[in-house]
C-alpha cells in the first residue's frame, strides 16, 4: 500500500532504507544530515534491527562492513568530512566487492568549510574517493521522493553488483521538506548470497578479504572489478529529460541545482528560447550516451555546478567534438545559491552565441 | 595405545609464513583449543586485523572477515549485531589494536560487544619491520626508536589489559604469555575462560598475549623467549585483571 506523508528529504531517505529492508544503521552525528540517524534509532529498534552511534565515522562504515559481510542489508550516512573519513572503510568494501549504502548529504568545503548546499563533492564520489582505482555507483537524487526512491534502488544495485552505492544530495535536497508518496519496495530478482559468512558448519570455509598476494591475483581482481563497472556503464546510467527535443542549448545540473535550472528552463522557454534541461541521475555511471545524443542535437551544452567545475569534466568527455560546452558555477558558501533569474541571464547569454 | 595430544579441530593442518621463535603459532594453537572446547567453531567469525595475523584465514578452519588496520572490533560490531547467534572474535597486534585502532577497541568495549579480543602485544610493530609500537618498552631500540624509547618524547608503554579492565563494558580482562610450559598452560585456561565468557552471552573478554618477535627484536629464538620474563613481564604483569559474573 502507497502513503502519502509530508516529510524532509533526509527521514525519506531513512524510510526507504527500512522499506528496502535496512535493519542495520550505524552513524555518528554530523549537520545537515542528522535526521537520519535520528529516525532510524527511533524505527530499528522496534523492527528487531540495530542502530549504533558510532564512535566515529570510521566505526560506523566499518560496522557497515561487518553487518554487510553477514549478507545483511546495511546503511551508514554522513555528510563531506565525515565522509571523507569512511574513504577507507569504502575502499575496503570496493575491494572486498560488500554491498552496503552510504548517504552523503554534502556540505560545503574544502576543510570545515560550511554546512550550505554544495556540490563540490562530486570528485571525491565518482571518481573513487579511498585508494585503489575503484568506482561505486553514485546516485543523485533532486527531491523528496527520489530520496526514498533511490534509496531503495541503491539497496539492489549493492546487492546485484556487491558494491557499496553512495547517494549524493546536500541541504536543499536532505532538509527540504516535500510530499512522498512511499511505494513498497520494488520486486527486483536478486543473486543470492554465497559469500556471506555465516559460521561455516559443515560446509566449505568463506572468506570477506581484499588482500590478494598471489602471483597474479590482484591483476586479475582488478580486471574483474573493470568489467563490472562496464556492465554498470551498459546496465545501470538514468537520466531525465525535459524540453530537449528540439533544444539549441542544453543545461545541465544534477541534484539540488537541477530543480534551479528546471525553473530557469521553463522561463527561457517562456521567452521563446529553445532550451532544454538534461539531468544526470546516475553520477556513476554517467550517462555519456544519453546526453552526447542531446548535446549533438543541441549544439551546445551549459553546465551548471555548485562548486567551480566537476561534472563539466566528464560532459567534455562524453559530448566530445559533437558540441561546445560552456560552465556557470557557484562554488559553496553562505548566499551562493543562484536564483533562477540568475540562471535565466547565463541562459540568456549562452543561448545567444549559440545560434546556428 | 591412547592419543593425548592432536590438532585442534579449529586449526588447518597447515604450515604457518611465521618466522622461526615467534609465538603467533602457539597463540593460533590456544585460540582453536578455546573454540573446539566450546565446540563454536561451526558458528565462529573470526575477524582478522593487519598486520602478521592477517592470514588468519589460512591457519583457522573457519568463516573470516578481514578489517582494515584497527578497525576489528568496528568490524566485529557489525558481524555480531547483524548475525547475533555467531561467535566473533578479533586477533590484533599492539600497533593495530593500541595505536591505529585505539579508538574502536575502546568503544566496542566500552559497549560491552558480545565479542572476545585476542591481543598480541610483541612491543613492536612485526609486519612492517619493527618500528616503535604504544607498547615498545622505555629504552627498547626500534627501528624508528633507534636510540631507545624516550619516555619524555614517546610516553610510556599502554597497558591495555589493566584499561580495559577500567571499561564498563568489560567482562573479562586478562594478561598472558606463552614463554614457558607453566605459562602456556595458564594461557589456555585465560583463553578458554574468555572464550566461555562469549559461549554464555557473558559479554566482551579481552586477552592480552605477551609475545615474542625475534626477527624484529634481532634475538634469536631463546634470547627473545627469555627476554619476555627479564624485560616484558615485571612491567607488564600477568593474571587476571577483571572478571565479572553474568549481569542480572
Amino acid at each position: 500500500m502507497s502513503k502519502r506523508l509530508f516529510v524532509k528529504g533526509n527521514e525519506a531517505a531513512a524510510m526507504g532504507a527500512v522499506e528496502a529492508g535496512c535493519r542495520y544503521y550505524f552513524g555518528y552525528p554530523i549537520t545537515p544530515q542528522s535526521d537520519i540517524p535520528e529516525y532510524l534509532s527511533r524505527e530499528l529498534p522496534g523492527l528487531n534491527g540495530e542502530f549504533i552511534q558510532a564512535e566515529s565515522e570510521i566505526g560506523a562504515i566499518n560496522m557497515l562492513l561487518g553487518a554487510s559481510a553477514t549478507g545483511a542489508r546495511a546503511m551508514t550516512s554522513s555528510s563531506s568530512p565525515g565522509i571523507s573519513l569512511k574513504q577507507e572503510g569504502i575502499s575496503y568494501m570496493a575491494g572486498a566487492e560488500l554491498p552496503g549504502v552510504i548517504i552523503n548529504i554534502s556540505r560545503s568545503g574544502p576543510g570545515l568549510g560550511g554546512i550550505d548546499a554544495s556540490q563540490s563533492d562530486y570528485f571525491q564520489s565518482v571518481k573513487g574517493g579511498g585508494h585503489g582505482g575503484y568506482h561505486i555507483p553514485v546516485l543523485a537524487p533532486n527531491s523528496v521522493q527520489e530520496m526514498y526512491d533511490l534509496t531503495m534502488h541503491a539497496f539492489d544495485l549493492a546487492d546485484l553488483y556487491r558494491t557499496p552505492v553512495m547517494l549524493l544530495g546536500d541541504s536543499v535536497i536532505g532538509q527540504m521538506k516535500e510530499a512522498l508518496i512511499a511505494n513498497p519496495r520494488p520486486v527486483r530478482e536478486l543473486p543470492a548470497k554465497g559469500w556471506a559468512v555465516r559460521g561455516k558448519g559443515g560446509a566449505e570455509q568463506r572468506v570477506v578479504k581484499s588482500l590478494f598476494l598471489g602471483d597474479g591475483e590482484l591483476e586479475a581482481h582488478n580486471w574483474r572489478l573493470h568489467a563490472k563497472y562496464q556492465v554498470m556503464k551498459e546496465k545501470e546510467c538514468i537520466s531525465e529529460e525535459y524540453e530537449t527535443a528540439d533544444a539549441r542549448l542544453i543545461v545541465t545540473g544534477f541534484g539540488s541545482v537541477s530543480r534551479i535550472a528546471h525553473t530557469a528552463v521553463t522561463m527561457a522557454r517562456a521567452e521563446g528560447m529553445k532550451v532544454g534541461l538534461f539531468r544526470p541521475v546516475t553520477l556513476f555511471p554517467f550517462p555519456e550516451q544519453a546526453l552526447a545524443q542531446a548535446a549533438a542535437r543541441a549544439g551546445k551544452v551549459l553546465v551548471v555546478e555548485l562548486n567551480t567545475g566537476q561534472m563539466v569534466e566528464d560532459v567534455r568527455l562524453s559530448v566530445g567534438a559533437a558540441a561546445q560546452v560552456a560552465f556557470y558555477g557557484r562554488p559553496p558558501g553562505a548566499g551562493s545559491l543562484p536564483s533562477p533569474e540568475e540562471l535565466l541571464e547565463v541562459i540568456r547569454k549562452n543561448y545567444e552565441g549559440s545560434a546556428r | 595405545m591412547q592419543q593425548v595430544f592432536q590438532r585442534p579441530q579449529s586449526l588447518k593442518d597447515v604450515q604457518t609464513h611465521f618466522c622461526p621463535g615467534c609465538h603467533h603459532g602457539t597463540i593460533h594453537r590456544l585460540v582453536a583449543d578455546a573454540m573446539d572446547l566450546h565446540g563454536v567453531q561451526d558458528r565462529t567469525i573470526g575477524v582478522a586485523s593487519v598486520g602478521c595475523s592477517v592470514f588468519l584465514y589460512g591457519y583457522f578452519d573457519i568463516d573470516v572477515v578481514e578489517a582494515p588496520h584497527g578497525r576489528a572490533p568496528a568490524v566485529a560490531t557489525g558481524v555480531k549485531r547483524a548475525k547475533p547467534d555467531s561467535f566473533v572474535f578479533t586477533y590484533q597486534g599492539d600497533g593495530d589494536l593500541a595505536a591505529i585502532g585505539t579508538a574502536e577497541i575502546i568503544h566496542a568495549a566500552n559497549r560491552g560487544e558480545d565479542i572476545t579480543v585476542v591481543f598480541v602485544n610483541n612491543t613492536t610493530y612485526g609486519m612492517t619491520g619493527g618500528q616503535m609500537a604504544p607498547t615498545t618498552l622505555v629504552g627498547q631500540k626500534t627501528s624508528t626508536s633507534p636510540y631507545g624509547r624516550d619516555k619524555s618524547k614517546d610516553g610510556s608503554p599502554i597497558k591495555m589489559a589493566e584499561l580495559m579492565a577500567q571499561l564498563g563494558g568489560v567482562a573479562y580482562s586478562a594478561r598472558v604469555a606463552v614463554d614457558s610450559p607453566k605459562h602456556v598452560l595458564e594461557a589456555k585456561k585465560v583463553m578458554r575462560e574468555a572464550f566461555g565468557y562469549q559461549a554464555q552471552g557473558k559479554g566482551f573478554s579481552f586477552v592480552e598475549v605477551l609475545s615474542a618477535c625475534p626477527t624484529n627484536w634481532g634475538m634469536n629464538p631463546l634470547k627473545a623467549n627469555a627476554r619476555i620474563g627479564e624485560e616484558m613481564i615485571p612491567y607488564f604483569p600477568l593474571g587476571v585483571i577483571k572478571k565479572e559474573e553474568a549481569a542480572d
